[in-house]
Formats: structure tokens, C-alpha cells, sequence
């Protein structure tokens, strides 16, 4: 035992650095693996290197020096992380294995604490960054490509599987099926990445209690933005981009509780946000500009709260499929509201209700889209705001702002 | 030929009606774009004016100068001059003028206002919706040789465009709820040159909503370059087939 730990004390004094490389002594990132020690330093220099799966099951810094490239020939995982407090840095990795038995990535965690991705470029992989019982990992500055058209073909760009205190910090990700998958993940957060144009959802949550995702910019995903089956999930300061589509919404969110939505800006989706199940969420401070259906609350949903947030120049504010309300609306900014203000305190004085009756018809009856903004229509419309019989009587905002909001 | 049309342009644009109605537009447009603190607001209101008040003014006016014009065109049909050219230069006359009066009235404030492609279109349908109603304007008067029965037959042609067409479209939705009616639907907006201007501005102004599922069946026909022809093309035959009609009637008419 004593020789042991001298052995290993030893090795920790004397961290070795090993340089992989055309003319640099070692060729193989594989080979320095087998000969470095735990804590040690591994320099891979700029070319291509074949080296089917590399296990890093030490502790060790994998640094790329202008940016190597490891190829997977499009049949092995490329880097698989077995080791705590590992590094992988600065690598560009290309054509993993895809395969529908395991899930294949370009760098996949295995039961790991510590570890962090970061610098790297992933193009062409099936999975790309892929943790799997992590602990307080770290992915950022990533960039991860794939080209694959087909969902069934594609994996998913950062995908978190049963982990924990996990860092998503400054990653870009297009072309995958869902951009970042979190499954089971708790107490993590997603900052600053940029997730666009992937065949499913820019960002799909499942089963993933009290995370946080922040100034996110999420564009032109298939679907948009799925939150599902989660509860204390913290939304601020994202944007929700130009999501279009019947299926595709900004942000979905099913059967979500005790959760925040500050600060997000949804611009020019078919909706802004759909709910369906959600319950005690605080919605404030979101901008809902040029969409289709600013937000679609379904009859199922209760206790949200709307207050202080700008709808501006939307086709229909709010949306829902039945009469019963349980939600709250105060204070918010519409720019269809065409109230007055007697007193003077910037609030109007009758009530708002940002739900048309045109939106109910469209609800039940689809094709009538075709017929918006006729004459008819608009009569029917204002027909219905002096004597509401179609729309919900509760569903309305009684302290309605007369000017916007920010 | 061309010594009517200008005789009659001239004639219509010191109307005073035509200057009131240019002036109206004028004012209402510049009215709508500087009082709304949104410039799409200012467009949803213009898109009323010009799926209303344009072919109201058209067809009514078209009517009324027909039948004043009565002595007119008996002193021109005594000329040695086709009647078909006749008629064709007074058409032309009144699509001309009424057309200038829109594109000054409307067409101006929005190039001034909203110079992108939901502003183009705009100008584009109104121009045209001004010409379809002068030709059925014109039907209407040569079907009917009582002044005060042609101006209410106008009045029913627009009442039927602007609101009876859209009521029975909503009412034949909702029968045939359970049925795909999408495709369908495409097919009876061309009976309806208001309903397909309407929706050739839609695509533009509420692109987001109109990407849905049904929208989207409508985005991708005519919001292809292929739709947005065949629709042109369809509103031009709402103009050639009420002037052919009329011109066939009115060279076989006892006036």
C-alpha cells in the first residue's frame, strides 16, 4: 500500500507532457494514452489521425494544437471519456459511427465527474458531445455540424443523459435532430449557446428538474423548443426565432410546473409559446412580436401568471380550446387594445381580451384561416367583444397597459 | 380611339367626385400611417379601404357615368367608329382614371410609408381590384337599361363580393367540417376576386400565422411563383371576361 501511494505521489510531483505528431516522437494519440499516467498532459499536433475509438480512461489533459482532426471512418465512437477530471481540448473530430443499436458519439462521457469538452468541432457525427451519467461536467465553445437529413439517421447535437450539475456554456449547434437533449438531467445550466436549423427541437427537455437555460438563441429549428415533464425550470433572456410550422412552436411546454419565463423574446413563430398541462409558472418580461399565435394556452393549464410582458403585432394574441381559465393575465402591453384611459395612471380603463373570437373558429375549424381579415370577419369579431358568447368570459387582462412596456 | 379615352379621362378626373374620392383616399392613408404607432397597423386599416371602399366607388361610379354618358355615346355611335371601340375606349377611360386616382391616393402614401412587398402588392391588387369593378360596373349597365335598377344591380354585385361570398363561404366551412376542404377552398377563392386579393396580401402581412398547417397548404400555393401567376392571371380574367361580355352585349344592344 505504501509503495503504492509513493508510486502515485510520485507520478502526481512529475505530471509528464507527451507530444503526438508527425516527427514528434509519438504517432498515436492511442499509444500516449497507454504510456501516460493519470494527471498527465497530452499534446496532439495538426493532421489527420485514424485511430478508431480512443478510451481515455485516465486522468489526463488531451489538448489539440491546431486543431487535429480525429476521423472515425464513419464506424467507431471517436473519443470515449472514462476517467474523472478529464480534458479533451481543441480537437476537430468528423464522421463517428452511426448505428441504431448504441449511441455513438464523437466524444461520449461514461459515469465521469469533472470532465470538460471544450474548443472542439464536431462535424458529420451521430451524436456529437453525448454524456451519460456525468457529474458536474463542463461542454463549451463547441461547434457541432451534422448533415444528416433523416431524424431516424440523425442523433442529437450535447445530449445529457441521468446527470447532474452539468455546464452547456457557448455552444453551436446546427443540423442534428435535437440541438441539446436533456433527459434526467437536474441542476444544470444551458448559457449562450446558439442551437439552429436541426430536424427536430433546437433544445428538448425531459425529466429534468430545477435546471436553468439562459440568453440561448434558438432559430429555425424543425419544431422549436420542447419543455416537457419537468418542474423549477428557469427560462431567461432567450430568443425564440422564426419556429414555423403547425407542429413547430417557440417554446413547448407539456405538463410543467413551478417554473419561470422571463425576459425571452419569441419574433415571427406560428406560436410563441403552447401550453398544455403546465401549471404555477411565472411568465414576465417576454417580448411576443410578429407571431402567428403570440401564445396558445390550452384549458388544461392553471395558475400561470402573465404579467408586464409586450404583444406586439401579432396575427392572434392568445389562443385556448376551452372555457375554463385558470390562468392570469395583468398589466401586460397589446397593441390591439383599444381602450381608454381616463385617469391618467397609464393603465386602461375596461378590460382586454386578447382572445378573438376569430381564433376560437380557426381553433375548431382550420380552413377558415382563408377567410381572416374579411369583412365579415372582422364584424363577427367585434360582434362578439361587446357580447362575448363564443370566447371565454374569464380569459381577459383587466389592468391592460397603454404604453409598451420596454 | 385614343381621341375617347382621353376625351373621357379628362372628363373623369376634373369629376369632382374622382377628386373627392382621391382626395378621401389621400388623406385617410396619410391620416392611417401617421396616427398608428405601427406601421402594420396602418396597413391592416388600408387593407379595409381597399377591399371596401375601392370597388364600392369603382362599380358605383362606373354605373352612374355609364348611364349619364347614354347621349354621349348615341352621338358617337352616329360617328362612322366601331362600336366596339366605343365601348372598349370608355372602359379603358374609366379603368385609367379610377386606377391614377387609387395609385395617387393610396399607391403614394404607402411607396412613402411601407415601400417593401406587402406595400407593392397592395398597390398592385388595388389597382387591379379598381379595374375588375369598372368591368363589371359596366356589365351591369349594359344588362340593364333602367338607370336606377342598374345602380342597385351594382350595389348587389358588391354586397355579394365584399360580404355575402364570405358569409356562405363561412357557413359551407362549417357544414363541411369534417371533409378536406383546403384544396377546395383554394378553388372557390377564385370565384371571389376580393377573397383572392385578400389572401394574396394575407401571405405577406401575416406570414407567421399563415405558415400553420392550413396556411400552409395556401403559403404553398400561392406563395410560389406559379400561385402568385395563376392567381394574377385569374384576377386578369375577372377584368377580359366581364368587358367581353359587355362589349358583345353592347354591339348587338338597341340603344
Amino acid at each position: 500500500m505504501l509503495i503504492l501511494s509513493l508510486f502515485v505521489c510520485c507520478h502526481l510531483a512529475t505530471a509528464n507532457t507527451w507530444h503526438v505528431g508527425k516527427g514528434k516522437g509519438l504517432r498515436s494519440v492511442n499509444a500516449a494514452i497507454l504510456a501516460a499516467a493519470n494527471g498527465d498532459t497530452i499534446l496532439v499536433y495538426a493532421g489527420t489521425y485514424y485511430e478508431k475509438n480512443i478510451i481515455v480512461n485516465k486522468k489526463l489533459l488531451l489538448k489539440g494544437i491546431g486543431h487535429p482532426v480525429l476521423d472515425g471512418e464513419k464506424k467507431y465512437e471517436v473519443i470515449s471519456v472514462k476517467a474523472n477530471g478529464s480534458v479533451i481540448d481543441g480537437f476537430t473530430i468528423v464522421h463517428s459511427g452511426v448505428s441504431s443499436m448504441e449511441d455513438m458519439g464523437g466524444i461520449k462521457i461514461y459515469d465521469s465527474r469533472d470532465v470538460v469538452i471544450q474548443n472542439n468541432i464536431l462535424e458529420d457525427t451521430f451524436f456529437g458531445i453525448y454524456v451519460q451519467y456525468g457529474k458536474n461536467c463542463t461542454v463549451q465553445n463547441n461547434q457541432l455540424v451534422s448533415y444528416n437529413p433523416e431524424e431516424q439517421q440523425s442523433g442529437n447535437g450535447i445530449h445529457c443523459w441521468k446527470s447532474d450539475s452539468l455546464r452547456i456554456i457557448g455552444n453551436k449547434i446546427t443540423g442534428h435532430r435535437d440541438g441539446i437533449y436533456f433527459e434526467f438531467v437536474t441542476n444544470s445550466i444551458i448559457w449562450l449557446n446558439t442551437s439552429f436549423k436541426n430536424i427536430r427541437y433546437g433544445l428538448h427537455f425531459m425529466f429534468s428538474h430545477n435546471d436553468a437555460y439562459i440568453a440561448n438563441h434558438f432559430r429555425d429549428n424543425g419544431a422549436g423548443v420542447a419543455v416537457m415533464f419537468s418542474h423549477g425550470v428557469k427560462m431567461y433572456s432567450n430568443v425564440f426565432e422564426e419556429n414555423w410550422g403547425d407542429a413547430a412552436y417557440g417554446l413547448l411546454l407539456k405538463e410543467i410546473s413551478d417554473s419561470y419565463i422571463d425576459g425571452n423574446t419569441f419574433i415571427k413563430n406560428t406560436s410563441g409559446i403552447y401550453m398544455e398541462g403546465a401549471s404555477r409558472i411565472h411568465m414576465q418580461k417576454n417580448l411576443f412580436k410578429n407571431n402567428g399565435w403570440g401564445m396558445k394556452i390550452q384549458a388544461s393549464c392553471m395558475d400561470i401568471e402573465v404579467t408586464l410582458n409586450n404583444f406586439i403585432g401579432n396575427t392572434f394574441d392568445v389562443s385556448t380550446n376551452g372555457s375554463l381559465v385558470l390562468n392570469s393575465f395583468n398589466r401586460n402591453y397589446w397593441d390591439k387594445y383599444d381602450g381608454y384611459d381616463l385617469n391618467k395612471d397609464k393603465i386602461g380603463d375596461v378590460p382586454y381580451r386578447p382572445v378573438s373570437m376569430y381564433s376560437m373558429i380557426v381553433e375548431k375549424n382550420p380552413p377558415a384561416m382563408l377567410l381572416f381579415r374579411s369583412f365579415i370577419t372582422s364584424l363577427l369579431d367585434k360582434t362578439e367583444k361587446v357580447i362575448p358568447s363564443l370566447t371565454p368570459e374569464a380569459l381577459k387582462d383587466n389592468s391592460p397597459l397603454m404604453k409598451r412596456l420596454f | 380611339m385614343k381621341k375617347i379615352i382621353k376625351y373621357v379621362m379628362t372628363d373623369i378626373l376634373r369629376n369632382r367626385i374622382v377628386m373627392i374620392y382621391t382626395i378621401f383616399l389621400l388623406v385617410t392613408s396619410f391620416s392611417v400611417f401617421s396616427l398608428e404607432d405601427n406601421d402594420s397597423k396602418g396597413l391592416l386599416s388600408l387593407l379595409n379601404i381597399i377591399l371596401l371602399i375601392v370597388p364600392l366607388v369603382s362599380i358605383v361610379f362606373s354605373t352612374i357615368y355609364v348611364y349619364n354618358s347614354a347621349e354621349f355615346i348615341e352621338l358617337l355611335v352616329s360617328q362612322p367608329l366601331k362600336r366596339k371601340s366605343i365601348w372598349l375606349s370608355l372602359f379603358a377611360g374609366l379603368a385609367g382614371s379610377l386606377s391614377i386616382a387609387f395609385f395617387v391616393g393610396v399607391g403614394i402614401p404607402i411607396l412613402l410609408y411601407q415601400a417593401n412587398a406587402i406595400g407593392g402588392m397592395m398597390i398592385g391588387v388595388g389597382v387591379l381590384l379598381s379595374i375588375i369593378f369598372v368591368a363589371i360596373a359596366m356589365l351591369a349597365a349594359v344588362l340593364t337599361r333602367d338607370k336606377a335598377k342598374g345602380i342597385g344591380v351594382a350595389i348587389l354585385l358588391w354586397l355579394y363580393f365584399s360580404i355575402l361570398f364570405d358569409g356562405l363561404v363561412l357557413f359551407l366551412l362549417f357544414q363541411f367540417a369534417d371533409y378536406p376542404l383546403e384544396k377546395a377552398m383554394i378553388g372557390i377563392t377564385a370565384f371571389n376576386p376580393i377573397d383572392l386579393s385578400r389572401i394574396m396580401i394575407l401571405l405577406h402581412m401575416d406570414v407567421s400565422a399563415m405558415m400553420g398547417y392550413t396556411g400552409a397548404i395556401f403559403k404553398e400555393f400561392f406563395g410560389t411563383a406559379i400561385g402568385m401567376v395563376i392567381s394574377f392571371g385569374v384576377l386578369l380574367f375577372w377584368v377580359l371576361l366581364p368587358v367581353w361580355v359587355a362589349t358583345r352585349k353592347f354591339n348587338s344592344k338597341d340603344l
